[in-house]
């Protein structure tokens, strides 16, 4: 896919784009502090605008960043996808919907008015449900994650002026959690999701103390990948726990606009606690 | 040093101007500024808010308690640490949940971080580029390699901060409903201290860096709202409290600060019965004066910032000061944690259910989250109430007094004023919409 992406030749140009979001993914960005002088000698970033005051519209690879979640986004999306030789989703909003999908469990103008109250009706607002940047236009790489880690970030960096495709893991949070060295949350009654979630993230909120939330989205064909023995070992299947776990999985399961708890989660899961 | 108010009033009576700005850039978020002009007087003034409002009250609807502080971290990336423990605060004082000593050390500790990652975001990365007629921070790390380094090494340290305890810069793990899931190693706290002990002198740059820029004079009497504490600097703690001089009962702060829709913006705007007033670094420095801390006091000094400041530009002034201030709060901190431990601990639990009010100085001003929890543990509402928000009127009424003396200079530069008035502001707008182009129409 992304072999007719000559980036490598010259000093690319970076956008960097922002949708429906919390702009964390883009701080992540910023963080990089250490390696932000060298990054600048690099590539030029024209395209900034938590930080710069350019904007422009040459650019080779764009960084976006949030959900879709207004029709005039869906033109800006478009744009982007025809200006950028590389799109790359930056973040959990952008790759799968992200936690904003959450309030897709209801229908807009109830949403609408949760917020706005009795003014919602005067408010000609533009919004439908967020869903992930992919369900508008191709997109070339994904940066998991909510938000995405720095090295992660960097590393798809490297690659592509390397003129290699950047790697995505595809082994789930478990396999990450044993190699930290992390006592499994199901042992202290907990539950987690990280069975079926995607890694890179080193099973860093286990290591913190709580457990996988499952931000980076699951695992290509989780039936196939899921870390079977934590999923033996406590009698659980994959479509159990995407299905008791929707903070992330928002756009794929309430996609068709459904209310809440239609196919609520197994009890097994459901009464067990996120902390100890 | 100070700008002069227009002496050629005559000619700015017939100026007409449309200015522009769409997206303001360098400010969290997006908004625009409209600006139209007709013969030296301002027809239309509107502070466009065009992010896409995210939903979060109705996002938590139905959601487990647990779950909450995790969802409404996700308002804003910048301030994340500041969501959280309002989400926190309100969960806990519905649910009757205790924190240990040493969570509230270690929750204070994160807050300390995000206020100084917050500030050195703002001032090196949004407002120095103003100050050198730069676009960004990039071409200052060629021009003035040492102090752009200075202040990425200054955001570093307090990034660090957060990750120490919380497990990453940007939305911390570890805090959750009944305390701190995660206790920092000694030398991991012993590091930071020293770090932080170190820093002073690059803050003591930074603020002769500040201290050389002109700082333009615009005063206009104005309500200060912030929180204050019993004992201490207002962060974490205290009740609100305005500097028209009088406290407000934390319970009644949604009905005091009446939130409304107006149609240009996505995010709501605020008022007292007053009317207009301000939250932030400056609302705080000006409420909390008497508690800053030795450095923190002497700094101020420096910068020629003595209550009441009525000067919005000296927002970043304040945010100075303050920075002084966290610093020196969190080795207390730390020498505090250090004494103790810190060793792990298992969380309070909840024992009831009902609504809880959780209130906290996030960096760019007051934060009020408010929860009412079902016995089954479920958020069944959610009201929030965000800084910006609560700044977006005080905004415009400051640029319809202000733009007024400015207008016998070019439009460019009334362009760059006006932005730079907003920027002094800090502004967020992703918050906001649960801000900038400037537009002159
Ligand atoms: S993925 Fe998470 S951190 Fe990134 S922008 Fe979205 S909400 Fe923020
Ligand atoms: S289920 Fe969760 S805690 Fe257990 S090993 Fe997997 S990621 Fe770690
Ligand atoms: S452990 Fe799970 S929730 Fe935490 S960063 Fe990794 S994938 Fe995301």
């Amino acid at each position: 896919m992304l072999k007719s992406v000559p980036v490598a030749a010259k000093k690319p140009k970076l956008a960097f784009f922002s949708f429906t979001c919390c702009e964390g993914c883009q701080l992540m960005v910023l963080n990089c502090e250490e390696e932000f002088p060298g990054i600048i000698e690099l590539v030029d970033i024209v395209n900034f605008r938590e930080a710069m005051s350019l904007r422009s519209d040459d650019y080779d690879i764009a960084f976006v960043e949030g959900s879709i979640s207004k029709k005039e986004e869906i033109k800006k999306l478009r744009a982007i996808r025809k200006n950028a030789k590389i799109v790359v989703a930056l973040g959990a909003c952008s790759s799968t919907g992200g936690l904003n999908c959450l309030k897709n469990r209801f229908p807009m103008e109830e949403v609408k008015k949760a917020v706005y109250g009795k003014d919602a009706r005067h408010k000609p607002m533009d919004t439908i449900p967020a869903r992930p940047i992919d369900s508008i236009v191709r997109v070339d790489h994904y940066i998991h994650g909510c938000p995405v880690t720095k090295e992660e970030f960097l590393s798809t960096l490297k690659a592509f002026l390397l003129g290699k495709t950047p790697d995505v893991p595809n082994h789930p949070v478990c396999v990450d959690c044993k190699m930290a060295g992390n006592i499994c949350v199901f042992e202290k009654g907990l539950s987690c999701v990280g069975p079926v979630t995607r890694a890179g993230c080193k099973a860093v909120c286990v290591t913190y103390g709580c457990i996988c939330w499952g931000c980076r989205g699951p695992v290509d064909d989780p039936n196939m990948n899921a870390h079977g023995e934590t999923l033996e070992r406590y009698g659980l299947t994959a479509d159990g726990i995407l299905k008791s776990f929707d903070l992330y999985g928002g756009y794929r399961i309430y996609k068709t606009g459904r209310p809440a708890g239609h196919d609520g989660p197994p009890a097994v899961l459901d009464g067990r606690k996120r902390h100890a | 040093m100070a700008h002069q108010p227009s002496s050629t009033a005559e000619n700015a009576m017939h100026k007409s101007h449309g200015i522009n700005v769409n997206e303001v850039t360098r400010v969290e978020g997006h908004g625009n500024i409209v600006i139209n002009i007709k013969k030296g007087r301002i027809e239309e003034l509107r502070l466009e808010i065009i992010e896409s409002p995210r939903f979060f009250e109705a996002m938590l609807r139905g959601r487990r308690y647990d779950e909450a502080h995790h969802i409404m971290s996700r308002i804003c990336g910048i301030c994340a640490v500041s969501h959280t423990s309002a989400s926190l605060k309100a969960i806990e004082s519905a649910m009757g949940i205790t924190i240990s000593p040493q969570a509230m050390l270690l929750r204070k500790l994160a807050f300390c971080g995000e206020t100084l990652q917050s500030h050195m975001l703002h001032l090196y990365f949004l407002v120095l580029p103003d100050f050198f007629g730069e676009g960004s921070i990039v071409p200052l790390m060629k021009s003035h390699r040492d102090m752009a380094a200075m202040g990425l090494g200054l955001k570093n340290l307090a990034n660090e901060i957060c990750a120490v305890v919380g497990g990453r810069h940007v939305h911390p793990i570890s805090l959750v409903p009944g305390g701190v899931t995660h206790a920092p190693k000694r030398d991991e706290l012993e590091k930071l201290r020293d770090r932080l002990a170190g820093s002073f002198k690059q803050l003591d740059r930074t603020l002769g860096l500040f201290s050389s820029f002109p700082v333009p004079e615009f005063r206009k009497d104005r309500e200060f709202i912030s929180l204050k504490a019993r004992k201490g600097y207002a962060f974490y703690d205290g009740s609100p409290f305005s500097s028209k001089k009088d406290s407000i009962r934390p319970e009644t702060y949604a009905k005091k600060i009446k939130e409304y829709a107006v149609p240009h913006s996505a995010a709501k705007h605020a008022r007292t019965s007053r009317g207009t007033f301000m939250v932030g670094a400056l609302a705080r420095v000006n409420n909390n004066y008497s508690r800053l801390a030795p450095s923190a006091k002497k700094a101020a000094g420096r910068l020629g910032l003595k209550p009441l400041s009525t000067n919005p530009f000296m927002n970043n002034h304040a945010q100075i000061i303050e920075c002084f201030h966290a610093t020196e709060e969190a080795i207390g901190m730390i020498t505090a944690l250090l004494l103790t431990g810190p060793k792990p601990e298992g969380i309070g639990k909840p024992k009831g259910f009902g609504t809880g009010i959780g209130l906290v100085e996030a960096p760019r001003g007051t934060l009020y989250h408010e929860y009412a929890i079902t016995k089954d543990g479920l958020v069944e509402k959610a009201n929030c109430i965000i800084p910006t928000a609560q700044n977006l009127r005080s905004i415009e009424d400051d640029l319809r007094h202000y733009v007024p003396t400015i207008l016998d200079r070019p439009k460019k530069e009334i362009t760059a004023a006006v932005e730079t008035l907003v920027r002094a502001y800090d502004p967020c707008i992703s918050c906001a919409t649960h801000i900038m182009n400037v537009k002159f129409v």
